[in-house]
């Protein structure tokens, strides 16, 4: 499609980013000239002791000017157009690049709103497609505009007309689940990894310390250490403050985040695998996590806390017609099982049900992974030497997030049943699936 | 609800594997060993004395168990083309099966290298959108890699399921 045909069919074509974005490119250079003058502060300083004040002054005005202007120009060369059936993204100052975003294959929309932008009312917007490493972003745009484009977006891809899209305008949305700050706070208390991290990060640098007696070996291992730290509980109690699942007919909507707020838009019918994560110290107040993995999303986490009731009635929305109460766990037969893996085959249990198929894992944490059977790309069985002497054998299904669920230590002969029977219902649950553009 | 003629999926007819690539194997398997073999006799022999060139013969035990199990391994290789999905099945002591229904296949690959060109074989890989999938047929005759290679896209065109 050319641009002048576009431009027929489509009055809003070829927008710009936010005023503000120039601020933010020019942040590149400007930091790694920093790099540079850190790196060789010796020469640096002999090189600028030679000059005058005045002189000084104009070298970092010469710099600004260069920045400004490179900020500038790359902002200028950056155009975004929507059309009927794809968001088309030119950047580039001297290597152009032109990326076609086809509307039917987007995975998700997120619009993120880091702290500065935030001040600044600006935000970014994140496309996931299926298939590409990284992801096209359109940052900055303002706020209202972000979100305005988002809905326009999903509204396109749901399979609205052009002019119904622009005028739809956000879907209207109606709240599902919130995670409270306390609630959120007591279940990264009772996480037992982010204790071991703690325990870890005070442990080891001061057994360093204890065994070299030097400062900067301490120094240096605790750092790391203490960044996991952070990552595991403040960072992600920052991240996932305030969170809130949303459902709306442009899919789930997931708002959260304390300083940086990002709004992530899951479509329906994307979600390749839902996992519920059941820590140990959780299950007596019957909490889980969900986490969800989409074909091409960096989006893992649905509901970071929630009791078994809630969760389930937001799985209910991404997984239609699943009863999480009603799947019928299966475990691995004993006589074999426990000859393979020895008291952690308790944790291996299967459950096929008419619209998914499901694996349980794990002892202490306990994880259960659900695929569609509409998701499936391919079916495996595997079976070792000592798991034949069992007879036993592994069922591994294959998503297209790059996922696979493996059912562990199945009986062989029900094992090879299980492989023909779930080839056959992949194949057929595809019929009734729901197609990409859910609108139409 | 089936979605192809059921006739074809109950029981799979298996296809094993032409003899070239036990040939190219084997071949293989002889050109390495021997002279490693005669190497080491010649070696022990010179420095060490007559008696230990016959550790040379480790080799050829490795040479004889070599030529055994890759014919077991060969025998296991075999693949069926049922009405919707392609099997293939493989492996002597850790076994594995694999099923791929044909609508989501996202494209056939048939690659040849320069050794397989020299004994005229072709392998035909499957790829879905999931990783994982390790759906490779090797050591084909060119002429039946594309008769699968085109019977699959044909199949995969009118089974095409998306995500």
């Amino acid at each position: 499609m050319t641009t002048e045909s576009a431009a027929a069919a489509d009055p809003a074509v070829e927008r710009r980013l936010h005023l503000l974005t120039p601020l933010r490119r020019a942040w590149v250079p400007i930091a790694a000239t920093v790099g540079v003058v850190v790196q060789q502060a010796d020469q640096v300083q002999r090189w600028a002791s030679g000059l005058s004040v005045t002189l000084r002054a104009l070298v970092l005005l010469a710099l600004v000017v260069v920045f400004g202007v490179y900020g500038f120009l790359s902002w200028w060369f950056t155009h975004y157009a929507v059309t009927d059936t794809e968001l088309r993204i030119r950047s580039g100052l001297l290597f152009r690049r032109t990326a076609h975003i086809r509307l039917d294959r987007i995975q998700a929309i997120d619009v993120t709103r880091p702290l500065l932008a935030r001040v600044a009312g600006v935000a970014k917007l994140r496309l996931d497609v299926i298939g590409t490493e990284d992801k096209d972003e359109l940052a900055f745009l303002d706020e209202r505009e972000a979100v305005a484009l988002r809905a326009e977006l999903l509204a396109r891809a749901a399979g609205f007309a052009p002019a119904e899209a622009v005028v739809l305008g956000e879907a209207p949305q109606e709240v599902l689940l919130r995670v409270g700050p306390r609630d959120l706070a007591v279940s990264l208390l009772l996480t037992l990894s982010a204790w071991g991290a703690l325990a870890a990060g005070l442990g080891v640098p001061v057994a360093v310390w204890w065994f070299s007696g030097n400062h900067w070996a301490t120094i240096a291992t605790m750092l790391p250490m203490l960044g996991g730290l952070w990552s595991g509980t403040v960072g992600r109690f920052l991240g996932e403050f305030d969170w809130r699942v949303a459902e709306s007919p442009d899919g789930l909507r997931l708002d959260h985040g304390l300083l940086d707020r990002a709004h992530e838009t899951v479509p329906p019918g994307r979600v390749q695998t839902v996992r519920i994560v059941e820590p140990l110290l959780w299950r007596r107040r019957g909490w889980v996590r969900v986490e969800l993995a989409v074909a091409g999303s960096k989006n893992e986490v649905l509901v970071p806390v929630a009791s078994r009731e809630a969760a389930q009635a937001v799985v209910a929305r991404v997984l239609p017609g699943v009863e999480l109460a009603g799947l019928a766990f299966g475990r691995s037969p004993k006589t074999g099982s426990r000859w393979v893996v020895p008291v952690w085959w308790r944790g291996y249990a299967l459950a096929v049900s008419a619209d998914v198929f499901a694996v349980r894992k794990g002892l202490l944490c306990r994880r259960t992974e659900i695929v569609p059977h509409a998701k499936v790309q391919s079916v495996r069985l595997t079976q070792g030497p000592w798991e034949r002497v069992q007879g036993l054998a592994d069922v591994h299904v294959d998503t297209g997030a790059n996922g696979t669920v493996t059912a562990r230590l199945r009986p062989a002969a029900g094992a090879a049943e299980l492989l023909d029977a779930q080839a056959a219902r992949s194949r057929t649950s595809r019929a009734d699936a729901r197609p990409d553009r859910w609108m139409t | 609800m089936e979605t192809g003629t059921t006739g074809g999926t109950g029981r799979p007819e298996w296809v094993g594997l032409p003899g070239g690539l036990l040939r190219l194997r084997r071949l293989l398997l002889v050109i390495w060993a021997v002279p490693l073999a005669v190497g080491t006799a010649l070696l022990l022999g010179l420095t060490a004395g007559p008696g230990w060139a016959a550790a040379g013969a480790v080799w050829l035990v490795a040479l004889v168990w070599g030529w055994v199990v890759l014919g077991r391994n060969w025998r296991s290789w075999r693949y069926a083309e049922r009405a919707d999905d392609l099997l293939i099945s493989r492996g002597v002591l850790w076994r594995a099966q694999t099923v791929v229904p044909y609508g989501r296949m996202q494209l056939v690959e048939v690659t040849s290298g320069p050794l397989e060109r020299r004994f005229g074989l072709a392998s035909v890989q499957l790829h879905t959108a999931a990783a994982a999938t390790d759906a490779k047929i090797p050591g084909l005759v060119p002429a039946e890699a594309q008769r699968l290679r085109d019977r699959l896209t044909e199949l995969g065109e009118a089974r095409s399921a998306g995500l």
